[in-house]
């Protein structure tokens, strides 16, 4: 059931590589200016992705990623009879199947979280090292600036509510799936719907609450 | 011995089963025949539980199923199998795994000696040679001995099979038909069969429940259906050309 977030390791660090390079461009050539100090590309870098892009925005990703795997895999189980074969063994499917699942994401959720966070720095860097569009030595003094590290723990946090959602939400859709294919592929499209509304109203509230 | 008594079963808008009471009886083939729609397999699951019946008992050995507390109901699903439509095993396992799984979950024997068990139920289906292969590397009839190997792994009192034929050659469901016949007489088991396959009724039909329209509307055995002069099950036993050429040739 780890297998859930090792699969993941890959999609997470390309896309924070490349989202971590792309902030740090940005900031760097179209917001910073002579008169603001030389660390806010690597400040402001730092503070998005350990802010909101490596738990909320990736966790959104990851519900169109895991959340689909675990409604269609249900679904399909529940379609082909498995579910009701674990059931005549006399096994409580629900628990069996679903329970592995929450707590095998919730558990690898942080780690998706510090491997996005390092990745999308290493991103940065590469503009630096490879791109020369900004200093190594300013991106640096801008990552180190003012460095909370309450921020990094919100981050985890909130993941892990995030990977939650993901998990039970999607197992639900995909548990309760009826007939066909046809049906297992609408689980799969309302689980990573449904999963990504509430990421999204739910990263509202949390993000109140820890800051 | 499996008895129903007065079954019943609804859905919200309409009554499947109607006032169905039978007998089935342990060590021999107990047949469930009926057309398509006419509710073979929502009496079977009403029997296993996988659905509550709206009324009626449902009695394992005299001990009322329906009635049961939660606990007691799982206690009483050790000592079933079922083999479904759809053969229905774990793809993400071994067939070796998947015929273990029972063992696993529920016997306190050593890995060695589950591994044995497991692989003696596959040899009873003719197929160690796939016990290291997938479900999704298997034929049809594979996944079916497969199934009933995974089915009689914990030595059930009770087994169950929801058309074992459904999408095999007459040569494939022939053998099917015979484990499953074999597996019963051998370990006195209460086997009950969901099936519209005639080649089945007339090979290993001891004891035949024909269900039109929710209704019980005969029961006998194989040997009583030729000779039968109710309409209906003459009209579905003999839907088939071949069948009526071989009532025909008999008279
Ligand atoms: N969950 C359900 N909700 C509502 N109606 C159902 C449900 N399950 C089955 N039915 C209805 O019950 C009737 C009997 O279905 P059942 O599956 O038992 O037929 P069957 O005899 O097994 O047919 P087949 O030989 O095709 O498998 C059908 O008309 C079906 O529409
Ligand atoms: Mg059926």
């Amino acid at each position: 059931m780890a297998q859930l977030g090792v699969n993941s390791i890959g999609i997470v660090l390309l896309i924070s590589f490349f989202i971590g390079a792309v902030i740090c461009i940005q900031i760097k050539l179209n917001i910073q200016s002579a008169w603001m100090p030389h660390w806010v590309s690597g400040y402001v870098t730092r503070e998005i992705m350990l802010l909101e892009f490596s738990s909320s925005i990736m966790c959104l990703i990851l519900s169109g990623k895991v959340g689909s795997n675990i409604a269609s895999e249900l679904g399909t189980m529940r379609t082909t009879q498995q579910i009701d074969a674990l059931e005549i063994m006399g096994i409580n499917s629900a628990s069996f199947l679903i329970l592995p699942k929450i707590l095998g994401l919730m558990t690898m959720i942080p780690f998706l979280v510090i491997f996005s966070t390092a990745s999308g720095i290493i991103g940065a860097y590469a503009t630096a090292y490879i791109g020369h569009i900004i200093t190594a030595t300013d991106l640096t003094s801008g990552m180190l600036y003012e460095f909370n590290q309450w921020f990094f723990w919100m981050g985890v946090i909130k993941s892990i509510f995030f990977a939650f959602i993901i998990a039970s939400v999607s197992s639900y859709y995909g548990y309760t799936v009826e007939g066909g294919s046809i049906n297992v592929g609408k689980a799969s499209t309302n689980a990573v719907v449904s999963s990504s509304m509430l990421i999204l109203f739910s990263d509202l509230f949390l993000t109140q609450m820890l800051s | 011995m499996i008895e129903i008594k007065n079954l019943y079963k609804s859905f919200e808008d309409k009554t499947v089963l109607k006032d169905i009471s039978s007998q089935f009886k342990d060590g021999i083939t107990n047949l469930i025949i009926g057309q398509s729609g006419s509710g073979k397999t929502v009496l079977m699951k009403c029997i296993v539980g996988l659905l509550d019946p709206t009324e009626g008992d449902v009695l394992y050995d005299g001990r009322n199923f329906v009635k049961m507390s939660k606990k007691e109901k799982t206690m009483l699903r050790r000592e079933m199998g079922m083999i479904f439509q759809s053969a229905a095993l774990f793809d993400s396992m071994s067939v070796l795994e998947n015929v273990m799984f029972p063992l696993d979950m529920f016997s306190d024997m050593n890995y060695k000696d589950r591994k044995r068990q497991a692989e003696n139920c596959l040899d009873r289906v003719n197929l160690l040679e796939a016990a290291n292969k997938y479900p999704g590397e298997i034929s049809g009839g594979m996944q079916k001995r497969v199934a009933i190997a995974r089915a009689i792994v914990l030595n059930p009192k009770y087994l169950f099979c929801d058309e074992p034929n459904s999408g095999l050659d007459p040569k494939t469901s022939l053998v099917i038909d015979e484990l499953i016949h074999g597996i019963t007489h051998e370990y006195g088991i209460t086997t009950i069969i969901n099936t519209h396959d005639m080649n089945s009724v007339m090979g290993i039909g001891e004891h035949i429940l024909f269900i039109y329209d929710g209704r019980k509307e005969w029961e006998g055995s194989k040997d009583e259906v030729v000779s039968s002069d109710n309409a209906r099950l003459s009209a579905f036993i003999f839907a088939s050309d071949l069948f009526r050429k071989v009532r025909e040739a008999n008279r």
